[in-house]
């Protein structure tokens, strides 16, 4: 309705297709490089946390959101690449070269064995397999921990200290997963994981073998999720199995569902809210002056509001953060009217 | 046999806390997972009314009992009742937030610290010999009223007017409906019940241990005996904690007392794979492939 008519082949393909879309990405690309240079310690540290979680929302809305294969154990599968990394960095003392792909092949190989279930299973007794892998992995992890006497935790030397490294470091790898993802679900693969998500007896008449869409659909996105858990392991410096709660699951949870379903930007919109959000608790409560009150009880706080602010998007804005913002541009785009010209 | 009273005593524990996991899917077909936060937040309750009706320990428990009642109602009504036609995914991620929800409500309102509501009711939790073994005084009121619940919902189910809605609402909502059955009402009633035998087994475990955050990780414990069992099946609930009880109380016995953690989980998963419907559960009922 915008007019807007795509008359060849090479503007049909194009990842950017309108002249308002490309203006858009560099005024973003004119954003993100100045951004480290630009903001105190604080605010870069938030922006590369907001990269790399954002690399797993991106696997976990390609798994969920797309492929739709519901998964709790997402931070069983971070673990399952930190882990990767910091035994291979004690016990071989593995350069980054070798532990990335080590922990991508882990997290393939759990991808496999995650997808298997999904193979006899549907819906909520999915979840609750993928729930007990959660809680074996993390035990193997800590298990490893105690055995090996680092009971508090593995300690990994970065090869790269400096932040803003890091953030450009993270900008590239979580462009390459956004274009990766892109691109695969334009493709034969992500055309699949839809058709399965829409129904699956359908999709296999049309030809697609669901067995290997479901596969296909779990390895790449935990490949991806241990990939996050290496990347994560290096730019904390240290693995512990307790980092890896199922708080930390819930939370990639919300950030799909916040950001909103079946949306690559839903994820990254999502993984914004998520890793801003106890900081803006922290900083209203100190506006606030109650922080010295309630420091001991800040998580609580934190939890609490996460809840509130999770159920208020399932009972109010099942579209998520994306939902909300195109029916603001919508709004802009019709006005005066109202409503969307029927087709 | 002391192992043997330590799993039925575990047993108990499991299957008191599971059977609201199964009236919740058998009625309603979703899965709670806020059933930890509903056992612990029935278990503050009693403590708060054991401090308010201070010398009549019988009155502060059935206070607190039909407190857990009300909140079960009250999180349906202004929860649950949303989430009715909403996908599986919705429905389970709803009660994942109500759980972060109450845990961060209830660090807000009671602190950290443990409680013990045992000592404040003014008992104490004596350890009683049977032959060689021995078991606690806790340990007994859990077995009587792991036997006084079963019972009771069995009776109830099968004899009562709102018991045979109830299934008739599991077994089809549509047809129930039609039949002129308030599907929201035994919703409600569920999720009441769900929270009665939950506040039961979040009291008395702490009474046995003290009131903590472990809580929680006990009422997920407790899921993969509902699965194993099957999801639908009460008598399924069970064999299935007896057999989730066993298989935890003889490897941290014989093998290792880490394993504590993950045994349940490691069942769970070997049933998924040979028989993911469970025990006692209807087969036709899974969503399957």
């Amino acid at each position: 309705m915008s007019g807007y008519f795509r008359t060849r082949y090479g503007e049909d393909a194009a990842l950017l297709d309108t002249r308002m879309q490309k203006f858009w990405f560099v005024l973003l690309v004119l954003f993100l490089v100045p951004y480290p240079f630009l903001v105190n310690p604080l605010w870069l540290d938030l922006g590369n946390q907001v990269l790399l979680a954002s690399i797993g929302a991106v696997a976990l809305m390609l798994l969920t959101g797309y492929a739709g294969q519901i998964s709790l154990g997402h931070a069983g599968l971070l673990a399952a690449g930190a882990f990767t990394t910091g035994i291979l960095f004690k016990e071989l003392a593995a350069p980054f070269w070798i532990t990335l792909p080590a922990s991508a092949a882990t997290g393939a190989a759990l991808g496999m064995l995650f997808g298997l279930p999904s193979l006899r299973l549907r819906g909520l007794y999915l979840a609750v397999s993928t729930l007990a892998l959660h809680f074996i992995v993390i035990f193997a992890g800590s298990e490893y921990e105690t055995r090996r006497g680092f009971s508090t935790g593995i300690v990994i030397d970065s090869p790269i200290s400096d932040p803003r490294a890091w953030y450009f470091v993270l900008l590239a790898a979580a462009g390459a997963t956004l274009l990766f993802a892109l691109n695969l679900l334009r493709a034969r693969t992500g055309r699949a994981w839809r058709a399965i998500h829409g129904r699956e007896a359908v999709a296999e008449a049309l030809g697609i073998s669901v067995h290997r869409a479901k596969l296909s659909a779990f390895v790449v996105s935990s490949t991806l999720t241990a990939v996050t858990g290496c990347l994560f392991a290096y730019y904390r410096g240290f693995v512990s199995a307790e980092a890896f709660s199922l708080y930390l699951t819930i939370q990639y949870v919300a950030m799909i569902i916040i950001g909103g379903m079946g949306s690559l930007l839903g994820a990254v919109l999502g993984t914004v809210f998520v890793v801003l959000f106890p900081y803006a608790i922290d900083s209203t409560m100190s506006a606030l002056r109650l922080s010295e009150r309630f420091s001991s009880v800040i998580f609580a706080i934190n939890y609490t509001a996460f809840g509130v602010v999770m159920i208020a998007f399932l009972v109010f804005e099942p579209q998520g953060l994306v939902g909300l913002w195109r029916r603001a541009r919508d709004w802009f785009l019709l006005w005066p009217f109202k409503q969307r010209p029927l087709r | 046999m002391q192992l043997a009273v330590n799993i039925l005593v575990l047993a108990s524990i499991y299957a008191l806390i599971c059977c609201g996991y199964v009236l919740i899917y058998r009625v309603s077909r979703v899965l709670s997972l806020a059933h930890g936060e509903l056992m612990m937040l029935a278990a503050y309750g009693l403590y708060g009314t054991a401090t308010l009706f201070s010398g009549h320990p019988v009155l502060a428990i059935a206070a607190a009992a039909l407190l857990a009642v009300a909140v079960g109602i009250a999180v349906y009504f202004a929860l649950m009742w949303r989430m009715t036609g909403e996908s599986v995914l919705a429905a389970v991620l709803a009660t994942i937030a109500l759980g972060i929800l109450l845990r961060g409500a209830m660090i807000l309102m009671f602190g950290t610290q443990t409680q013990h509501p045992l000592r404040d009711l003014g008992w104490t939790n004596a350890s009683l010999a049977i032959g060689e073994a021995r078991i606690s005084s806790v340990g007994l009121a859990l077995l009587a009223s792991t036997a006084f619940v079963y019972g009771g919902l069995a009776v109830f189910l099968r004899a009562s007017r709102w018991g045979i809605r109830m299934r008739a609402a599991g077994q089809h909502p549509l047809l129930a409906a039609q039949r002129g059955i308030g599907l929201h009402g035994v919703y409600a009633l569920t999720w009441g019940l769900a929270a009665f035998t939950a506040g039961i087994a979040g009291m008395l475990i702490a009474c046995d241990a003290g009131l903590e955050s472990t809580l929680v990780i006990i009422g997920l414990k407790a899921f993969p005996a509902a699965l194993v069992g099957g999801l639908d099946s009460l008598v399924g609930a069970l064999v299935g904690s007896l057999v989730v009880a066993a298989a935890e109380v003889l490897l941290i016995h014989y093998v290792d007392p880490l394993l504590s953690d993950v045994v349940p989980f490691a069942v769970l998963l070997a049933m998924l794979i040979v028989r993911p419907w469970g025990l006692f559960g209807t087969r036709e009922e899974l969503d399957r492939v």
